[in-house]
């Protein structure tokens, strides 16, 4: 699933970061900030209308992500730690 | 001999502190300006080592990567790599990272690294790192990266003197960069395991405060609060010191009118310079006040979380988030707007905010609004408002309104349905450091007097020598002004004015209103001043204008002023930074248009009613 679509507060490891363009910088920059496969992720919180933007914690940072953004984003579930 | 100054560059992502360690390391010897030929601040400073060494301090705009996304981040990179034309390449990188944030900002230091200059690593913000738990072995770290490595607290007291020590001595070697290709995050990765232990990834306090600051309901609730607080303040708080400079400015008035013989340059001294300067200074408090209000919300880390939470609704409008900061920043001016709005990645958003951006009441607007209402709105009460406040508010409310429906009118007009980015970091919480929150005034007060001390100086002095020139001929019977160039361009300018309400003297007064919107208030008190006649002595310009003006027209000026596309500078700001003459021209017609409809429609309605 994309972590668009990812319940608020669950955690989830990134997967991947998909270009909807050749060479999208939108996903160049996403994998910069920390948007690589294995990164433990997070949605905190929902702006106020619509839902959007989506609170996103990767790495020690927080960032704001509009839906189409984390769209970009694949990620699973994080298994339950024991 | 001295030997030449050695030249470092700060370098780190946005939100590392940097800034807050240039002010530690420099102190008040800095020089703001902006790079040739763009709109980037260029903060530079310096300071002696313990040695004697001199060491000049450039504090380049923050960035994630050289591969950039803003104009900012553009710069960085050319300074860094030498190639930004006039600026030296500087013989030593500082990196600047957020000893909480390592796991961003080690990859930008590990992307620097393959520049090929001597560099060392600063580990800033080392006692919040401490305060969460977070333990970081500086040798093993320095090791890894093969750059020597030292830690400071910039807000602190001495916080920066590991750095010092650290400049004082030998020049690091030059880092062994990375090979081409290779995974930078996997090499982050590497270091954090080996040199770093991190309890909790989030700071607890942060989560606390995003939980309620976020909240869709408590959240916008706070900021409507704290919005509201601002303007009450910026209006409350400033009035003393205002009505003092006040004071002070027709005090000193009358003192060199006493003390200097009748003349030419007592008119010069008297009518000109004191009572243009002092027109323009007494907004001095309330410029400081909102900035202040703006530097703490940006030090404390709020700012961004505001941008979150009217970034959907600024989407709908045809802006984005980050809209917010610049558009705040241009009711104190909207120069500065302008100029935050550079840090908007997207080149649509960016254009759209700053063409919008003078829309926003700017603080020089509030001199022709205050002076109108007072003359002209009747002081009561409206329930438990005060009329003339809400005439104040329903104008600044004007701005914002029609600011939204112009940017979504651009958007319509552009069918632009591609995608935009937010992508916007919320940096963790802090204090506000005093120390850089007086910096930040500091440099936006001497910005401003620098102003009135060239550009509005200046103006005062030509346009007393426009309404002074030529003198009336001999046996002339009215008043000295209706002879002179002013009066006569104001003359010639009046007919295209008359179906607006504007009488010759608001039309002179528009003319240096051009370069600073301020002076439109002090030409009318230069014009009205000047056109005192012997039956008719002048007094002070509020009750001249009340009883000389219609309603219509004071109204109708009102209404100009709400669009008020009379700023030299402001225009030349949005020339430079929304890249062109052509983008000039858009702002300067819609603005025109737009201020003589709204004066048309406000003068007609009015004389229909009151007639």
């Amino acid at each position: 699933m994309t972590l668009s679509e990812l319940p608020r507060n669950t955690p989830a490891v990134v997967v991947g970061v998909q270009d909807v363009s050749a060479g999208d910088p939108i996903a160049v920059r996403l994998r910069e900030l920390g948007f690589v496969a294995g990164e433990p992720v997070r949605v905190t919180a929902q702006g106020p209308a619509g839902r959007e933007p989506l609170l996103v914690q990767i790495g020690y940072t927080r960032f704001a992500l509009r839906r189409a953004e984390a769209a970009r984003v694949s990620v699973k579930l994080a298994e339950a730690q024991a | 001999m001295s030997e030449a100054a050695l030249r470092i560059a700060l370098v780190g992502n946005p939100n590392c502190g940097k800034t807050a360690l240039f002010n530690r390391l420099t102190g008040s010897r800095q020089k703001v300006a902006n790079y040739a030929g763009v709109t980037v601040e260029r903060k530079e400073g310096r300071f002696a080592a313990p040695s004697g060494r001199h060491i000049q301090v450039l504090d380049l705009p923050g960035a994630y990567s050289l591969a950039a996304t803003s104009p900012d981040e553009a710069v960085t990179r050319d300074v860094c790599l030498g190639r930004f034309e006039g600026e030296a390449r500087p013989d030593l990188l500082v990196c600047v990272v957020d000893a909480t944030n390592l796991r961003l900002h080690l990859r930008f230091v590990l992307e620097l690294q393959r520049l090929g200059l001597p560099m060392l690593l600063t580990l800033n913000m080392c006692d919040a790192a401490e305060r969460r738990g977070i333990r970081i072995d500086v040798a093993k770290l320095q090791e890894g990266l093969g750059i020597p490595v030292v830690q400071t607290v910039a807000v602190r007291r001495n916080g920066a003197e590991a750095l010092v020590k650290q400049l004082d001595g030998q020049m690091p070697p030059l880092p062994a960069p990375l090979p081409e290709g290779a995974d930078l995050h996997a090499e982050v990765s590497r270091l954090l395991s080996s040199a770093v232990s991190v309890p909790e990834r989030t700071a607890r306090i942060d989560d606390a405060i995003d939980r309620v600051v976020l909240h869709p309901v408590f959240g916008l609730a706070i900021l409507t609060v704290l919005m509201f607080t601002i303007f009450q303040a910026v209006f409350s708080w400033a009035g003393p010191i205002m009505d003092s400079i006040d004071v002070g400015a027709a005090w000193l008035g009358g003192a060199l009118g006493e003390a200097m013989p009748e003349g030419l340059l007592k008119s010069l001294v008297v009518d000109g310079i004191v009572a243009g300067l002092g027109g323009v200074i007494i907004f001095l408090p309330q410029i400081l006040i909102l900035f202040l209000f703006i530097l703490l919300l940006e030090e404390s880390g709020y700012l961004p979380r505001a941008a979150f939470l009217l970034d959907r609704m600024m989407v709908g409008a045809g802006l984005t988030g980050r809209s917010f900061i610049p558009l705040l920043s241009s009711f104190a001016c909207a120069i500065p707007g302008v100029m935050a709005a550079r840090t908007i990645q997207d080149p649509r958003d960016r254009l759209a905010t700053i063409l919008v951006a003078p829309l926003m009441t700017c603080s020089a607007r509030l001199p022709v609004y205050a002076l109108l209402i007072a003359a002209f709105i009747p002081e009561q009460s409206v329930g438990i408002f005060n009329l003339q406040g809400l005439v104040l508010f329903g104008l600044y409310a004007a701005g914002i309104l029609s600011a939204l429906i112009v940017a979504y009118v651009m958007k319509w007009l552009r069918r632009d349905h591609s995608e935009h980015s937010l992508l916007l970091e919320l940096p963790s919480y802090r204090l506000p450091n005093p120390a850089d929150i007086a910096i930040g005034l500091w440099e936006r007060a001497s910005i401003f007097l620098k102003r009135v001390g060239t550009l509005i100086l200046a103006l005062s002095i030509l346009l007393w020598f426009l309404s002074t020139f030529p003198a009336p001929p001999a046996g002339a019977t009215g008043a000295a002004i209706d002879y002179s160039l002013a009066g006569m361009i104001g003359k010639w300018m009046q007919p295209f004015f008359a179906p607006i309400g504007f009488n010759w003297q608001i039309c002179i007064a528009l003319i240096p209103g051009l370069a600073a919107r301020e002076v439109a208030v002090s030409a009318l008190g230069t014009v009205y001043a000047l056109s005192a006649t012997v039956e008719d002595p002048g007094t002070t310009l509020m009750p001249i204008i009340a009883s000389q003006w219609s309603l219509a027209t004071a109204l109708s000026l009102l209404a100009w002023y709400v669009y008020a596309p009379q700023c030299l500078a402001t225009l030349a700001t949005i020339r430079r930074e929304g890249g062109g003459w052509r983008v000039m021209a858009i702002a300067t017609g819609y603005l025109f248009a737009l201020a003589y409809l709204a004066s048309f429609i406000t003068y007609q309605v009015t004389l229909a009613l009151t007639s």
